[in-house]
């Protein structure tokens, strides 16, 4: 019990401050009913550094590290090379074990950094303003969704998705909104060269509060949104980008620039690494400055101190649930805080030649890798356009070629049918991701082992 | 602040930093990549043709700019943070160190199930244990933070009650609730009613046996309360809870002050998420990320979010995702099986479980009851060595949990909580939660932790009782408080009224070049 400093006759000296016989007598208001009367049955007693360690390594060495693959999975999360500076700087006691900046003359470096982190978010998606950060992408996605259902005021209540969208951010926008009066129109998506751009559009009506799409989109294609947003506009929707893929906006066009109102994704890309699934970094921005007390999370701004000093601190509260309560904007009442910090480091060190760097040396590399497994015979590539994500027909199912190659510690890609199991038509698919971090032999490897099991 | 001033703005050790905005370039950077090769373009002929605007550092510049911005935050390896109701405690770095195993920090949400056994083992173990620490049934282990738990258990709730065929509307929430508690319930399509306190600060359970009635979904009740106080009829209003129809959902925000001594369970609790950060030590990180589990009562388990993990009878720990929740279901739950969905892209903060499992390991069942011994010792000796010269509204009658609640009562006219809490500050101390609870005026709400040594809490008790002093005493230099800190008192009115959310490129005299076209310096 390494963690707990006080001595036996440190709690006895305190229990005569306080006038109690002893520490049972402060549990005095449970029922003695419902009071334990010793350890809980069955859970072990405490443990040494040296064996909770050693337990702990144990359980970690039953999965297979990415780094220890040839590796090309991606569908909402992706292994980029992470520098060491950024892990470092995260691990600062100061910033690792800091509260939330509500005491701003003591949290300017926490302020400081969620600024520079809102302004970079702005510029890579073409946006006003971002908030300080959501949980993920996935709900920042069914945020955005109710913020455009709150600008609509309940006057227009349809959601269209595209089918292109990843599913399980569909599924929690879908989730989400049983409880809500919207209404949710989804596609399937459909298996070709590129996204089918009229289809949404002719879907989107009167009565529509906002389009959600995906940019690049869940099979990895590239296509213009400029239609998209103005076909929206026209009806007075709003269009929701979701970028799951971070490092592609050093290559392509940015949704705001293409009309997007709201922006919204999964920043884990940049300096988060993938943790099986979290903690990640949802990002949120919105092209008009106007929407920002629309906006939900929190959101830190800029302003001076008592001797005109540049200082910063968390404003625009007023929408918040400790203020509003069963008003306010989200009942979100964190951000991603220490993600954020990594992102905007990673960020930061990149630098926009950098993050161009780094984005075409991903597409260089994805795009050979969709030549070379265009030529392994029983394989086909969907995509016309693509960044560092491509899908890929098998002509069988994915989920057992995938299952097949795991065991030589190939982890070939995401397939259709772990994605979309209800729609049998698309399991032959598979989605390929291709990153820095992925050499020309892991390519070759893949390939070839492509070629044997498909033979 | 006295003595001259410097033409750097820095004052020895406290250093003043630009935004990266004003001192990276969009041509330099930190890391080294291939250049862009001009071969392959398939991007749909949507090649970026601006600038972004993005500044780049050097690595030496950019881990300059943020350790020297890290210098102007307090931290918990720093000195006390006795926040009421936020519980910040030491985070061991044996933690950190767990959560960096290439075997949980370096897999795929996606990787095959095979390739991911342990990963999934941490789930269920930790799982294991939150079930057995709150005597409940099942546990969803998606929810992100805190206030996304809140919303898994009332979805849960509702959906409970729509597969019986019984809409209701309305949620019971108590006013001395987080004000995440009321946000929560209207997210998920319900109205809110307060139910006000008695005298003592506890719900008052008339009120609530008044309004039970078929409308009623159910209560949301934070136990130890938001008061420091142990709801001592939890289990009275449980059981007219579910007499009435409804079900009861427990805030365990403050739960580290109970655990290893008391079960929710026992106590008739159907929903309660637990903040790893708080009970279990994952660190706060200035903002988040957090985590929060549910744990269910039977009545609830088959209502939970996907994707879950549990273990079957053969032993071995399931992933169970859209695809398999029916074969599930009818082996687990007897064919019903109705999870409401979906609430995040994939399987929660592994990074937070591992690092909660490691803490729960290091204490075990017998540290943790220690745990909530020592937090709530901590928090009554506060209150005792501060109840002569703080008013404690409720602390007349007995001991409080694991935080201890004072108010302004006796202060000078023209001095605030504010004006202490900030001249906390410059005696070295992150202050406490202030103004809140709403139910207090000028609420001050102190939560030592159970991490904290008798000579600590002694030194800030000395801090508190003097600051205290020159409250009640008028004294006008707290007004200008904080005068040490690396700011003086903030203009959060101005930020509010013109809002600078970000950076934007001043107008650069004619002729120079700017940011976007060269870089700053």
């Amino acid at each position: 019990m390494r963690y707990l400093p006080l001595t036996d006759a440190d709690r006895s000296a305190m229990l005569e401050k306080i006038g109690a016989p002893d520490v049972d007598a402060l549990f005095v208001d449970v029922p003695e009913e419902a009071r334990l009367d010793g350890p809980i049955h069955g859970l072990p007693m405490h443990a040494s550094e040296m064996a909770v360690e050693k337990h702990m390594r144990t359980l970690s060495k039953k999965n297979l590290a990415a780094s220890d693959a040839a590796f090309f999975l991606g569908a909402g999360a992706y292994k980029h090379h992470v520098p060491a500076s950024v892990d470092h700087i995260i691990q600062r006691g100061e910033f690792l074990t800091a509260y939330t900046p509500y005491q701003p003359e003591i949290a300017q470096g926490t302020l400081q950094m969620l600024f520079e982190f809102q302004s970079q978010v702005a510029h890579l998606y073409g946006c006003a303003v971002a908030n300080a950060s959501m949980y993920d992408g996935s709900t920042a996605c069914w945020e955005a969704v109710a913020m455009a259902s709150r600008i609509a005021r309940g006057r227009k209540r349809k959601v269209v998705l595209s089918g292109a969208l990843h599913p399980h951010y569909a599924e929690v926008v879908k989730t989400m909104a049983k409880f809500t009066d919207d209404e949710i129109a989804h596609a399937k998506p459909a298996m070709q060269a590129s996204p089918d751009t009229d289809g949404l559009i002719a879907r989107i009506d009167g009565d529509t509060s906002c389009v959600v799409v995906q940019y690049p989109d869940i099979l990895g294609r590239v296509t213009d949104l400029q239609p998209i947003a103005d076909a929206a506009h026209e009806k007075g929707a709003l269009l929701i980008v979701v970028n799951t893929e971070p490092v592609a906006l050093g290559a392509i066009k940015s949704p705001g620039e293409m009309g997007a109102d709201i922006v919204v994704g999964e920043g884990q890309s940049i300096g988060v690494g993938l943790q099986f699934g979290g903690p990640y970094l949802g990002l949120f921005a919105v092209r008009d400055p106007r929407h920002v007390r629309m906006m939900p999370g929190r959101l830190c701004g800029e302003t001076q101190d008592a001797e005109g000093k540049r200082g910063f601190v968390l404003t625009l509260s007023t929408r918040e649930q400790h203020i509003r309560r069963e008003k306010a904007t989200s009942n979100i009442c964190t951000n991603s805080g220490l993600c954020a910090l990594a992102f905007s480091v990673h960020m930061t060190l990149l630098g926009e030649k950098g993050l161009r760097a780094l984005a075409m040396e991903n597409h260089r590399l994805a795009s050979l890798a969709a030549d070379k497994l265009a030529e392994v015979p029983g394989v086909s590539v969907l995509n016309d356009s693509f960044f560092n994500e491509f899908t890929i027909r098998l002509g069988q199912d994915a989920r057992a070629v995938v299952r097949k190659l795991a065991k030589d510690n190939i982890l070939a890609g995401v397939s259709l049918g772990r994605l979309f199991p209800e729609h049998e038509e698309l399991s032959d698919g598979l989605i390929v991701a291709v990153t820095e971090t992925t050499t020309e032999e892991d390519i070759e490897t893949l390939a070839s082992a492509l070629k044997e099991v498909l033979a | 602040m006295s003595g001259p001033d410097t033409v750097t703005g820095n004052r020895a050790l406290m250093l003043e930093e630009p935004l990266i905005f004003e001192i990276g370039t969009t041509e330099t950077t930190g890391v080294d990549l291939p250049e862009p090769t001009g071969g392959a373009n398939r991007l749909g002929g949507l090649e970026r043709a601006e600038k972004i605007g993005l500044p780049g550092l050097s690595e030496p510049e950019t881990v300059r700019h943020y350790t020297r911005l890290s210098r102007q935050n307090y931290a918990i390896d720093l000195g006390l943070f006795p926040l009421g109701s936020c519980t910040m405690k030491h985070n061991p770095r044996l933690n950190e160190k767990v959560a960096r195993m290439p075997g949980f920090a370096d897999v795929h949400p996606l990787q095959p199930v095979d390739t991911v056994r342990g990963a999934l083992e941490v789930i269920n173990e930790l799982a294991h244990w939150l079930i057995d620490l709150t005597g409940m049934h099942g546990v969803a282990m998606s929810p992100k933070a805190g206030a996304h738990g809140e919303l898994c258990g009332i979805l849960c709730i509702r959906a409970a009650l729509e597969a019986r065929g019984d809409a209701r509307e309305v949620i019971l929430v108590p006013e001395s609730a987080h004000g995440t508690n009321p946000a929560t319930a209207a997210f998920a399509g319900y109205k809110i009613e307060d139910i006000p306190a008695n005298s003592d600060g506890r719900v008052d359970l008339d009120a609530l046996k008044n309004r039970l009635g078929p409308d009623v979904a159910g209560v949301m009740i934070t136990n130890p309360s938001t008061l420091g106080l142990f709801e001592r009829d939890l289990k009275e209003i449980s059981d007219a809870v579910h007499e009435a129809g409804g079900f009861v959902y427990c805030d365990g925000a403050n739960f580290n002050a109970i655990v290893g001594k008391v079960r929710p369970g026992d106590l008739g609790v159907d929903a309660m998420h637990i903040n790893l950060h708080k009970t279990f030590s994952t660190p706060h990180g200035g903002g988040g990320p957090g985590s929060g589990p549910v744990v269910l009562s039977e009545a609830l388990s088959p209502f939970g979010p996907l994707p879950y993990t549990a273990r079957t009878k053969d032993g071995v720990v399931h992933l169970i995702e859209e695809e398999d929740a029916d074969a599930f279901s009818e082996e687990h739950f007897g064919g019903v099986m109705q999870s409401f969905g979906r609430m995040t892209a994939f399987h929660g903060q592994m990074g937070m479980f591992t690092r909660a499992l490691s803490y729960i390991l290091s204490h075990g069942a017998d540290g943790l009851r220690q745990v909530a011994e020592d937090a709530v010792l901590n928090a009554n000796y506060i209150l005792r060595s501060l109840d002569d010269v703080l008013d404690a509204p409720f602390g007349h009658s007995g001991p409080c949990m694991h935080e201890a609640l004072f108010s302004d009562k006796g202060f000078a006219e023209d001095i605030s909580t504010l004006d202490l809490a900030k001249a906390l500050i410059d005696e070295g101390y992150h202050p406490m939660t202030m103004y809140f609870p709403l139910v207090v005026h000028g609420a001050m709400l102190v939560e030592p932790t159970e991490t904290e040594s008798k000579a600590a809490l002694d030194q800030f008790i000395m801090a508190l009782r003097s600051v205290a002093e020159r409250a009640k005493a008028g004294d006008e230099t707290l007004k200008t408080a904080p005068h040490y800190a690396p700011r003086r008192r903030l203009d959060e009115t101005l930020a509010a009224r013109k809002p600078i959310l970000a950076w934007e490129e001043p107008n650069p005299p004619a002729g120079e070049p700017t940011m976007s076209e060269q870089g700053g310096r």
